[in-house]
């Protein structure tokens, strides 16, 4: 069993980061896939998580998501813990309630966009904000409708995901993430489905979010041409914790280690 | 040869057969809106994380399935008064159909439930939506169409084996052909009736099942 | 009288009902597979008036109940000329009606066997019959298996029925028993536990031990 004691029971200051990792382990059976991991993302910070298969990078998102759970150490969002609570002056696990409370301030889009099939774009949309934040239709329907305008699926709104190109629907699932108004937004592969014809259309609406928008961003993808552009910050996992970190011109151009060498120039050969 | 069909004795029997009829479809309902709701709750009990329940229904979901309906009738209106309990043929024949056909339908529901993907749950979670709000308004929706087809197959069968409860005394068509039959002598044309009768009924009923099964598919968006 | 006291009292019995519900299950079952391959390829025929017969035979049988079936025979077809004892006439009934179902089965399980197999077959100037036999028909055994798993303990389950026309199965036993005991916890508690252990632990063992040997026969394990 872990001290938990070692762990703060919030983080307090002015310039906490958004999110931190603190000594997180993650493993499945005997096989470790994040191993003490440390981490830190600002508020407003566009971080994009670049590694191998199996090098965990999944995982950190997962883990924030509350999809999955962790071994050790504590996530914490806007000071306050995630994965735990306190109780009598300690950090214990976290309860289903406390989850509940905690998770209403994460975003994620998936890989496979995830839209439910028996609702139109906008139904989607309107989902999360009606039945979880408890909001009238109307207030929802507005909020819905301005979101799908934002990511250009507007005139899509009384589709449903049958009828939607990948493209469009991840776009979809993109602004139902949003009309959650969540602080922080995890990004999870949300390219690597689409056919590369359509990757531009989502790409740019990400793009126009970090531009226009002082979200907190977490995004895991093999486009490494676009997280170059967008991103604050890039971090190379390997085997379960960060193997490099930098800004993006620092780590494409410069990498240090030979690890982060030879993926990069992997990659650079697959085109 | 023995067998010379009575058209007159046709015309005859007709009419108590078909009030007949309208009793074995009230049974075969009663005991499927039994079936459908128990069924459900079976199924979901079977999805929870104590594992001691999950066995102990999975068990017990599995010897109902593999013990005949006709001995599970006779259990339940036996022993009730084996130990004291007075229960109408009617009440005992509605348990051990409604509790024999749950057990298949809660198989049918585990079914459409375990067709929905996995990425549907993962997309209730980021929305922060309570696993009520995710199952009745996302996933029970999509596993349903998927069931629909093992549901109506049970509803025709559930009809079909209605006749078992004439052995306990349950006024509907096969114990109404058997009093027929014992009264006249005469069991061509009651057999055959009851026959023709069922056929009626189920084919057409088959046949609206796959009918409304794509109805709804259409009704919620889904292909 | 407790579980323990009515199964030594009353073993002899209950194992002479299994017997008879044994000869049932086997007869009934060897009569089910042989009308469903017939049922269910004539069901493939391009000859639309073979196809009917099969699939009037089908949808009579599925489309009413086993026990008006059961009665049917036993009662009615003496009148034309067929008389059939009651054992006899308890699992021809029951065969008959799984059967309908079987063909199903063996139509489903013939279609799903690749286009591929029959023009390769073809190609060699196989006869028809020799490559239905020979190359179809074990490939869609293979895909048929599990279902026919499910057929078979509803065939089992079946077989309780022919209690009703007085053939002496576990059943009627039980039946008997409870009839002249009263103990009907026990007689047909007892009845039950032997229908389950029959079903899962003889039927599904031997079916899942048969799929893996047909498995392995098409080096598909």
């Amino acid at each position: 069993m872990e001290d938990m004691s070692q762990y703060p029971l919030e983080l307090t200051g002015d310039d906490i980061p958004m999110v931190r990792f603190m000594n997180v382990t993650k493993r499945y059976g005997k096989l470790t896939v994040l191993d003490r991991l440390n981490l830190d993302v600002a508020t407003g910070e566009m971080v994009t998580v670049i590694g191998p298969s199996g090098s965990g990078k999944t995982t950190v998102l997962r883990m924030l998501m509350t999809l999955e759970t962790i071994n050790e150490g504590v996530i914490y969002v806007d000071g306050k813990p995630l994965t735990h609570m306190e109780k009598n002056g300690a950090l214990v696990p976290a309860s289903p309630k406390h989850l509940r409370m905690m998770r209403s301030q994460i975003g994620m889009c998936f890989q496979h966009f995830n839209l439910f099939p028996h609702m139109t774009a906008l139904e989607n949309c309107m989902e999360g904000p009606v039945q979880v934040l408890g909001m009238s239709k109307q207030e929802a329907r507005k909020r819905s409708e301005d979101l799908l305008d934002l990511v250009g699926m507007i005139e899509k709104k009384d589709q449903h995901p049958s009828r939607l190109s990948g493209g469009q629907q991840q776009r979809v699932a993109i602004a139902r993430a949003l009309a959650m108004r969540p602080k922080v937004m995890l990004f999870d592969e949300v390219t690597s489905a689409l056919d590369p014809e359509v990757i531009g259309e989502v790409t740019n609406v990400i793009r126009d979010l970090v531009d226009k928008h002082n979200l907190t961003m977490l995004m895991v993808t093999h486009q490494m041409g676009f997280a170059k552009d967008i991103s604050d910050r890039i971090c190379f996992f390997f085997d379960g914790s960060i193997e490099e970190q930098g800004a993006p011109d620092a780590l494409f151009g410069n990498p240090q280690r030979e690890r982060t060498q030879q993926f990069l120039s992997a990659v650079k050969e697959a085109g | 040869m023995g067998f010379h069909w009575k058209w007159d004795f046709t015309w005859e029997i007709l009419p108590r057969l078909l009030e007949a009829t309208l009793n074995t479809l009230i049974a075969a309902g009663a005991g499927y809106a039994i079936a459908i709701v128990l069924g459900l709750v079976l199924a979901l009990a079977q999805r929870t994380p104590y594992r001691a329940l999950t066995f102990v229904v999975r068990e017990f979901v599995e010897f109902i399935r593999s013990t005949p309906l006709i001995l599970q009738i006779f259990f339940v209106f036996y022993v009730g008064p084996q130990f004291g309990v007075r229960m109408s043929p009617w009440t005992s024949g509605m348990i051990a159909i409604g509790l024999h056909y749950s057990a298949y339908l809660s198989e049918v529901y585990r079914g459409g439930l375990n067709s929905v993907g996995k990425g549907q749950w993962e997309a209730c979670t980021a929305l922060n939506m309570t696993p009520r709000q995710a199952y009745t308004r996302i996933i029970i929706p999509q596993a349903v169409p998927p069931a629909l087809a093992g549901m109506g197959n049970y509803l025709v069968g559930i009809f079909k084996d209605t006749p078992m409860l004439s052995v306990i005394g349950v006024a509907e068509l096969m114990h109404t052909a058997n009093a027929i039959g014992s009264e006249s002598y005469r069991f061509l044309e009651p057999y055959t009736l009851v026959g023709v009768i069922f056929l009626a009924i189920s084919l057409p009923a088959a046949g609206f099942i796959r009918v409304f099964e794509t109805y709804v598919r259409r009704k919620l968006g889904l292909k | 009288m407790s579980l323990w006291e009515f199964i030594a009292t009353y073993w002899p019995d209950f194992l002479k009902g299994t017997g008879v519900t044994a000869a049932q299950f086997i007869l009934a079952t060897m009569l089910a597979i042989g009308i469903a391959l017939v049922a269910g390829l004539m069901k493939l025929s391009h000859n639309a008036v073979i196809r009917g017969v099969s699939v009037t035979y089908i949808e009579i049988f599925r489309g009413t109940s086993l026990l008006v079936q059961l009665y049917w025979i036993f009662f009615v077809l003496p009148l034309f000329g067929v008389t059939l004892d009651k054992f006899t006439a308890g699992f021809v009934a029951v065969g008959m009606n799984l059967g309908a179902y079987g063909a199903e089965l063996v139509r489903g399980g013939i279609q799903s066997v690749p286009k591929g197999q029959w023009e390769a077959a073809y190609a060699l100037s196989m006869s028809p019959a020799k490559r239905m036999w020979r190359i179809i028909l074990p490939q869609a055994l293979v895909n048929m298996l599990p279902p026919w798993g499910n057929l078979l303990i509803e065939l089992l389950k079946n077989t309780a029925l022919v209690s009703l026309i007085s053939v002496t199965d576990l059943m009627f036993v039980a039946k008997q028993i409870n009839g002249s005991t009263f103990l009907s916890a026990q007689a047909f508690g007892l009845a039950l536990i032997v229908y389950y252990v029959f079903a899962r632990f003889i039927v599904t063992p031997f079916m899942r031990w048969l799929e893996g040997v047909m498995r392995r026969k098409l080096g598909r394990a």
